[in-house]
């Protein structure tokens, strides 16, 4: 301890906190937590899920407020109130989700956020001055394109620059790379680089050691709410930090293969193209087949194609090109209500806003799922007792508690909501399941019940149709995965032959040989 | 050819009273604010104009006046979407209620009166009555470019249309949403007060109930038109004073065409306007439009 | 809040309602004041005359029946997700097409020439609101600025005839078509002027009450209007929901206009409706849609309206006036007084 002491006053160091801990409801987040930054080094901060990283960086940068410990800045003790307080201390800090107007151009982002910008500006200097930094970064930004053009990775260095110019020395990245491509991360571990040559100090949270590895020159492992240890990348290996991120036991990616061969085709897509919508690529003669009691999925970097795929095979989007065929049938040309009548089920992300009505009770919604079928006398009489039965039914069925019927939508977690999704969904007679992101945003157990539902489906003889960002989770559940890429599939492996590198490369377009 | 320059000259003169709501809209729709009262607004601006005008004997005094006005009335509005967090459409249909019945209880004793209107003169020497002006006219013009310089080129108009798109992101970066759009239903409720002034004391020197005839909504349809920008408002205002200028030469020339179907020109324009260019202004129109912005947690 | 009590709940409710009431009439006082009328007096006279006796009691039920109308006519689109500000043009064209059916169809039995001209009043509505509600299902035009502008063009559509060919030859003075050949089989309750209309209106209140509430068809639009993406994914027509609930509103809103046309004034001229299409509007936006609530404040804007004519005679006020009344109660509602979190 004596020695952290020392390095906590010592002048290397920028940041140092000092037995913090923050106490949420039912969680203690942060347990005497103790953490340094030196100056001109990248740290990364690694744990699990839930390990506590991101509240430890949110309390430094004044979003949260400690429950004990203190907080040194340049060596002197802080009180960071709020992320106006961190701001002014030469904190800045690029979040997950992303604070930019789309429709702005990168340079009116940017000065949106600068201090000394003045009253009347001309939008040439403006454009000259960012072009410079850029430059000065490695950022490779253009101030005159509008952000909505972007790509992930580049809206992600719009933030860094609006903190850079903003006059940020100590930066903090939560989950950088979470919703980056594999060689988006080689350039932004790239930036990081030619910063700290430049004497910025770094925080990154990631839960991927390899990324770890590769990049910082410290890292901090976190579990539990507590800091394992912190140890030089270069004394590190892989090894010895999974001991410290999860303790004696390590999770096991158990893949579960179907136990019977795949039977009929339900689904099949033949050379489908459609229009482009918005900025939204168009799908480039696309083939697909999903099988009886086959998880097939599709991996692939969000807006490549994946909702309109999913729009396509529910009807929503019209096929100009190409064929579709539905259990045998040609349903190129059906209605949303012929495929969902013949069978379709539909599981989104975010329910609220894709799959739910808000203000309607959660048995009102159940009832949306067949309104002919739990009505009578020509639709003017509703047999509720019928609903209230099915409704029950099929919570019992897919192995949940039943939800409360009298209670709105609106007022339901997000778990419960893709509960209730799922259970209406397939409740009905069905024999092919579409998932779209059907896990983004879910605590783990919702999660694994939208996981389990699709096992028990494939097991049940339907097709399920995966589509999902999350590689883990279609490596571990489906029989095959393809890979789209703007519109195209650009590959398809069995997740036992994978190599995910490879995938990651599919996914990003570098592999394709006949780039267009 | 006579026909046809008193065409243009018209078109420039009642393209004006348009042209002053128009820029107000643009003003605190960029804001994020969809205001649908500029009728009323434009209403009381014709009716206070018209009263104060006619009992001072200065057409100017009541222009300012009916400014005055018409930025207390959008206040109300500006409090009930920004303070009481009220739904937009509902609030400014509650102010078009306003306008309209108070205007007519402050017009009702100056029906069939007349009153000074502003001074006109000519930009240059020429035929008689042709291209004569008052102030406000060249005022209108000369708005749009400024209109559109505030929004593009000042810091005050980067932070106002970062509302626009999104107020938390402008809270984040350090704005207060909620003075900006005070502000900035302030200027349109000047301005469409002004516009409703500039019918009543500077083109007709009379008051009559509902002389503004959907104006204010036609402008909202401009807004549109114009795709937010100040200086594309120019053209939409032009284009609908060209209607109201024709409609009125046929009427003048009896056609034979009944002045009820003369009348439609402007509207059914309008609706053809908004067919052809109200579709497909994403990442034109503001983002928060019409949302009802609940402050960051 | 969580009041403990449900009687507690009435009590607070009753009284913040009460609140706004006398909140409501003091700013309107304050205007007549400032105009140099005498509010006591203008509010004595209004309720001597409206609601302190039989006839003008009978009276403002005679107006809320258009109001009933037209107030349905924004609250089925409402529960689409739509808003139609429209209700008072096609008031109007129902008027219009029911004034041509009186003329041009002949040779049928009174009472089966009613039906039909009451039907092409509300076929004339709901042609109305077929335009936006055909350009909002296509996506094309947001429905509340078309049903705005076009609010405007109707009343030049009913002056072009009432002033052009439809014009009644007896009457030079008047703009208006000779009366209708149905009006004489226009049930009427025998000494009022309260007709067929009222309780056309209760019906269809209760038809809306029922089918929204419990049908099948009610709960798809709500889903339409409550999660249009969701409903589309689940299969429903949303498109053809929308444009049906714009065609059934300016159906409803055309019924209200021919009705009026055929029980009150029997004949078409162009002060048919004194803005009942707008009061429509605010009913329905105070009643939130809801069936017992479009009852209640149709009967509390139908004495405003009646308050409208009295003011005209006895104060000499202008009848827009009551739109400064409409707009104060619609402020007052909006700002949600008395109420510390409007978070949602």
């Amino acid at each position: 301890m004596d020695e952290d002491r020392l390095t906590c006053e010592s002048d290397k160091t920028v940041v140092c906190l000092r037995g913090i801990t923050k106490r949420f409801p039912g969680v203690l987040a942060n347990d005497h937590v103790d953490f340094q930054l030196q100056s001109g080094e990248i740290h990364a901060l690694l744990g699990e899920n839930g390990a506590g990283k991101s509240t430890l960086v949110k309390i430094l940068y004044g979003f949260y407020h400690a429950d004990a410990g203190e907080i040194l800045v340049h060596g002197r003790p802080v009180h960071i109130r709020s992320p106006r307080d961190a701001r002014a201390l030469g904190l800045g800090m690029v979040f997950q989700g992303f604070t930019l107007i789309p429709a702005m151009t990168v340079a009116e982002n940017v000065a949106l956020f600068q201090a000394e910008l003045p009253r009347f500006f001309s939008p040439r200097e403006l454009e000259q001055s960012i072009r410079a930094a850029s430059d000065q970064y490695g950022l490779a930004l253009d101030p005159k394109a509008p952000v909505w053009q972007l790509s992930i990775g580049e809206q992600q260095r719009v933030e860094l620059l609006k903190l850079l110019l903003a006059g940020a020395r100590i930066l903090i990245f939560d989950e950088p790379t979470k919703v980056l491509v594999p060689h988006e991360v080689e350039a932004l571990f790239r930036v990081f680089e030619s910063l700290r040559a430049q004497g910025f100090s770094i925080i990154f949270i990631t839960h991927k050691l390899r990324e770890a590895l590769s990049c910082a020159d410290r890292i901090t492992v976190m579990r539990q709410g507590r800091v394992v240890g912190t140890l030089l990348a270069r004394a590190a290996t892989e090894e010895s930090l999974l001991h410290m991120m999860f303790g004696e036991k390590l999770p096991e990616i158990t893949r579960s293969p179907g136990s019977r061969a795949p039977g009929e085709v339900v689904l099949e897509l033949r050379d489908v193209c459609t229009r482009p919508v918005g900025t939204a690529p168009a799908l480039d003669h696309v083939n697909l087949k999903v099988r009886a009691g086959e998880i097939v999925g599709i991996a692939g970097v969000s807006g490549n194609g994946q909702r309109e795929l999913g729009d396509v095979v529910l009807g929503l989007l019209r096929i100009v090109r190409g064929k579709k065929f539905f259990l045998g049938q040609d349903a190129t040309s059906w209605s949303p209500r012929q495929l969902v009548r013949r069978g379709i089920a539909f599981v989104p992300e975010d329910p609220l806003s894709m799959a739910v009505v808000p203000g309607f009770s959660t048995l009102e919604n159940f009832a949306l799922m067949d309104l002919q079928a739990f009505s009578k006398f020509l639709g003017t009489v509703m047999n509720w007792g019928k609903v209230r039965t099915f409704f029950r039914e099929g919570f019992t069925k897919l192995g949940l508690s039943p939800l409360p019927e009298p209670v709105r939508a609106s007022t339901l977690s997000g778990g419960n909501l893709q509960r209730l999704t799922l259970v209406r969904e397939l409740s009905r007679p069905y024999h092919l399941v579409v998932g779209l992101y059907p896990t983004r945003g879910l605590d783990v157990r919702s999660a694994n019940a939208v996981r389990q539902a699709f096992l028990v489906a494939r097991e049940q003889g339907k097709g399920v149709l995966l589509i999902s960002e999350d590689l883990q989770e279609l490596f571990s559940l489906c029989d095959r995965v393809l890979v789209i890429f703007r519109g195209r599939i650009v590959g398809e492996f069995r997740p036992e032959e994978a190599d995910l590198t490879e995938v990651g490369r599919l996914m990003t377009g570098a592999g394709v040989l006949h780039g267009s | 050819m006579n026909w046809f320059l008193s065409w243009i000259s018209g078109t420039i003169l009642y393209a004006a009273p348009l042209l002053f709501p128009t820029l107000g809209e643009v003003i605190e729709q960029r804001a994020g604010l969809v205001n649908l009262g500029l009728e009323g607004l434009m209403l009381l601006g014709a009716s206070v104009s018209f009263a104060v005008s006619f009992a001072t004997q200065n057409a100017w005094v009541g222009v300012l006046v009916a400014g005055c006005v018409g930025l207390l009335a959008n206040l109300i509005y500006a409090w009930l979407v920004v303070h009481r967090q009220a739904h937009q459409l509902a609030a400014g249909l509650a102010l078009m209620f306003f306008g309209i019945g108070l205007s007519a209880l402050i017009g009702k004793a100056y029906v069939g009166q007349m009153a000074p209107v502003l001074p006109k003169f000519q930009p240059f020497p020429s035929q008689a009555l042709l291209f004569r002006y008052d102030l406000l006219v060249y005022v209108a013009f000369l708005l749009a470019p400024l209109c559109w310089f505030l929004l593009f080129r000042t810091r005050f108009g980067l932070k106002l249309r970062a509302v626009g798109e999104s107020p938390a992101i402008a809270y984040a970066a350090g704005v207060s949403p909620a003075l900006v759009r005070y502000i900035a239903a302030a200027t349109a409720g000047i301005l469409a007060a002004i516009g409703g002034a500039h019918l009543a004391v500077g083109i007709t020197g009379t008051w009559s109930e509902g002389m503004t005839a959907g104006r204010g909504f036609i402008a909202i349809a401009l807004v549109i038109f114009s795709r937010w920008d100040p200086l594309r408002a120019i053209i939409g205002a032009l284009l609908f004073g060209s209607a109201v200028v024709l409609q009125l030469q046929l009427q003048a020339q009896g056609l034979g065409i009944s002045p009820f179907l003369l009348d439609m020109l402007p509207y059914v324009l309008t609706v053809l306007v908004l067919l052809i260019w109200g579709r497909g202004v994403r990442y034109v129109a503001p983002a928060s439009l019409g949302r009802v912005y609940f402050g960051t947690e | 809040m969580v009041l403990k009590s449900t009687s507690n709940r009435w009590v607070w409710i009753l009284f913040r309602l009460s609140l706004t009431v006398v909140l409501i009439l003091g700013v309107f006082g304050l205007f007549l004041w400032a105009l140099g009328k005498n509010p006591l007096k203008a509010f004595q006279d209004t309720l001597r005359l409206n609601l302190l006796n039989p006839r003008g009691l009978s009276e403002v039920v005679v107006r809320m029946s258009p109001l009933l109308l037209t107030a349905l006519g924004v609250a089925v689109p409402f529960r689409a997700g739509l808003i139609n500000v429209g209700a008072e043009g096609q008031f109007l064209m129902g008027a219009l097409l029911g004034t041509w059916a009186a003329f041009n169809i002949a040779g049928l039995p009174p009472a089966l020439h009613l039906v039909l001209v009451l039907l092409a009043g509300m076929v004339g509505g709901g042609l109305w609101g077929a335009v936006p509600g055909a350009l909002r299902a296509l996506g094309w035009v947001n429905e509340t600025i078309t049903t705005l502008l076009l609010n405007y063009l109707a009343p030049l559509i009913v002056g072009y005839f009432v002033f052009g060919p439809w014009r009644a030859p007896e009457l030079a003075m008047y703009p208006q078509t000779p009366e209708l050949p149905v009006v004489p089989y226009f049930p009427v309750l025998p000494g009022t002027r309260l007709h067929l209309g009222f309780f056309l209106g209760l019906f269809f209140l209760g038809l809306y009450a029922y089918m929204t509430g419990r049908s099948r068809w009610g709960l798809e639009l709500r889903a339409v209007g409550g999660n249009p993406e969701a409903a589309r994914r689940l299969g429903m027509p949303v498109e053809r929901w929308l444009l049906a609930a714009m065609v059934l509103g300016g159906a409803l809103a055309g019924l209200a206009g021919v009705a009026e046309v055929v029980a009150i004034h029997g004949r078409l001229k162009m002060a048919v409706s004194p803005g009942y299409g707008f009061m429509g509007f605010l009913v329905n936006w105070l009643a939130f849609a809801n069936p017992l609530g479009i009852l209640i404040m149709s009967f509390l804007l139908a004495i405003i309206a009646s308050s409208g004519f009295t003011l005209q005679i006895t104060q000499r006020l202008p009848y827009a006036a009551v739109n400064v009344l409409m707009a104060l109660i619609l402020f007052v509602v909006l700002a949600k007084p008395f109420r510390q979190g409007v978070r949602r």
